[in-house]
């Protein structure tokens, strides 16, 4: 069995799992694969799967062949990577994406590495943030764009959102109560700060960027000006 | 030729889907287009019933998957357009019947000999949902002016994003112009400013399109339709016309275009 698992590397992505191939013969990797997931059924059903299959050149029916064992296997095949031209056009032909970057937003989480975090360091998104996405993040979020209701954003430290903030929020999560949210339109759904308080009230768009702050365990909110920073 | 596979989704259930894949399909035939409607709402079929065919089904899209009929079969011509068919879901399966590479292949085994493939979505952004968008070239999200239709848009924009789909367009389905007015309905405004994708549609309340969905002939056939002439606009911007929104206030009631004119409100 070692044999035909060494063959292939499964690697966890964010929200999928990336396979990658080695240079063997195609009917063999695809066994080997297939072997694999029967062995591990439950790891790998409902899974959404890469293939990474380096130079090797699939034929379309062997690359529909693999994707039909797969869904019978409940497993969704949705990308193909490759080198070869010719493969990448058999894949966007059937449907699937030959690349990997972008993970999908309700899954999406960020984390860095603890030691590497200091006061300054901020996740910067440069995009609207729409319902059903969560981001987490162990410092400040820095969002350029909308975060529309139903998108929750968690910070450790401060949120800063360049566009309108109307989903929920939660800043200085874990007790940091010099944390701030600021937006251009501060209407959120729901906003914490720090490890306790929470704005309750509904908020009217009121026109002018505003800061939310913590004073004395309660939430401030002004309007946001220089010379008023928390 | 090859089709243009066209998906119409929403996240909520209820705003006008099939109706509005009905209606697209209709105009989008009777101009000339060789079109195909696909039923993706499997367990849940019904847009046979607004398209009026439903005693016309043998087969259903489940028999071609897994190989009872040929694809050519399961295609019912519609009664008055000659170049409309309709592939319909099976009643009696679930969604896990059909995988997502299956209806690509479905749709590519469709695409050389027709204009439009257009896919009804079911309600939900599960197993049914990624089917139906999976094959599409283009989606188009249906949406009516309230808050919790447009809050499930907003999601199923954001899953197609990350699908790195063609960016979708939006029809907002249902806007009464006189709530708006009233400040008692979300306006066509607030709904973009807040998706913030392109507009390809409004189509306008009109009990009409309950009367003929009930009666099996989509509203787009009706040429003194308010709607069903919304309907026939998207069609055209589908085919890459320009044509301008209609204006919404015509529908308005008399007695708001008798304030207007004498100026009060």
């Amino acid at each position: 069995m070692n044999d035909l698992t060494s063959l292939i590397q499964i690697k966890g992505l964010r929200d999928s799992l990336l396979v990658s191939l080695s240079d063997a013969p195609w009917e063999e990797q695809s066994a080997a694969l297939l072997a694999q997931i029967d062995e591990q059924p439950t790891f790998f059903q409902g899974a959404r799967l890469a293939l990474d299959v380096g130079s090797q050149v699939l034929k379309v029916n062997e690359m529909v062949e693999l994707r039909d064992r797969l869904s019978e296997r409940r497993v969704s095949l949705w990308a193909v990577v490759s080198e070869s031209p010719t493969t990448e056009k058999t894949a966007q032909l059937l449907g699937l994406a030959t690349r990997i970057s972008k993970p999908r937003p309700e899954e999406q989480q960020h984390s860095i590495e603890p030691q590497n975090l200091t006061d300054e360091t901020a996740l910067f998104l440069n995009k609207t943030l729409r319902s059903g996405t969560r981001v987490e993040f162990a410092g400040h979020i820095v969002v350029i764009g909308d975060v529309n209701p139903g998108a929750e954003l968690d910070a450790e430290g401060s949120v800063v959102v360049w566009g309108r903030l109307r989903g929920s929020v939660a800043a200085g999560t874990k007790g940091n109560e010099n944390a701030v949210v600021c937006a251009l339109d501060l209407s959120p759904m729901r906003l914490q700060l720090g490890e306790h308080a929470f704005l309750v009230a509904e908020r009217k768009e009121s026109g002018k960027p505003e800061m939310a702050s913590l004073r004395n365990g309660t939430i401030i909110v002004e309007s946001w000006q220089t010379g008023s920073t928390g | 030729m090859a089709a243009q596979v066209i998906t119409v989704s929403s996240g909520k259930g209820g705003v006008g889907k099939t109706t509005t894949v009905a209606n697209i399909a209709v105009a989008l035939a009777a101009t000339g287009s060789k079109v195909v409607c696909l039923d993706g709402d499997i367990g849940l079929r019904n847009l046979d019933v607004i398209m009026g065919l439903e005693n016309r089904i043998v087969y259903d899209i489940v028999d071609v998957i897994e190989g009872r009929c040929k694809l050519r079969q399961a295609m019912i011509r519609d009664k008055h357009l000659p170049e409309l068919y309709l592939i319909p879901a099976a009643q009696t399966r679930d969604k896990n019947a059909v995988s997502p590479s299956d209806m690509v292949r479905v749709c590519n085994d469709l695409r050389p000999d027709l204009d439009y493939v257009l896919i009804d979505s079911p309600a939900g952004i599960e197993r049914g949902f990624r089917n139906a968008i999976a094959p599409a070239d283009r989606v188009l999200v249906v949406t009516n002016p309230e808050v919790s239709a447009v809050r499930d848009a907003d999601r199923v924009v954001g899953i197609l994003e990350a699908e790195e789909k063609r960016a979708p367009a939006l029809i907002i389905n249902r806007l009464n112009p006189a709530l708006v007015k009233q400040h008692d309905m979300l306006s066509a405004e607030d709904v973009l400013d807040l998706l913030g994708v392109p507009l390809i549609g409004i189509v306008p309340e009109d009990e009409t399109v309950i009367v003929s969905s009930n009666r099996g002939t989509p509203v787009a056939q009706d040429l003194k339709s308010r709607a069903g002439q919304a309907f026939r606009n998207i069609a055209r911007r589908l085919k890459g016309e320009e044509v301008p929104f209609m204006d919404m206030d015509k529908q308005a009631g008399i007695w708001d275009r008798l304030q207007k004119i004498t100026g009060r409100r």
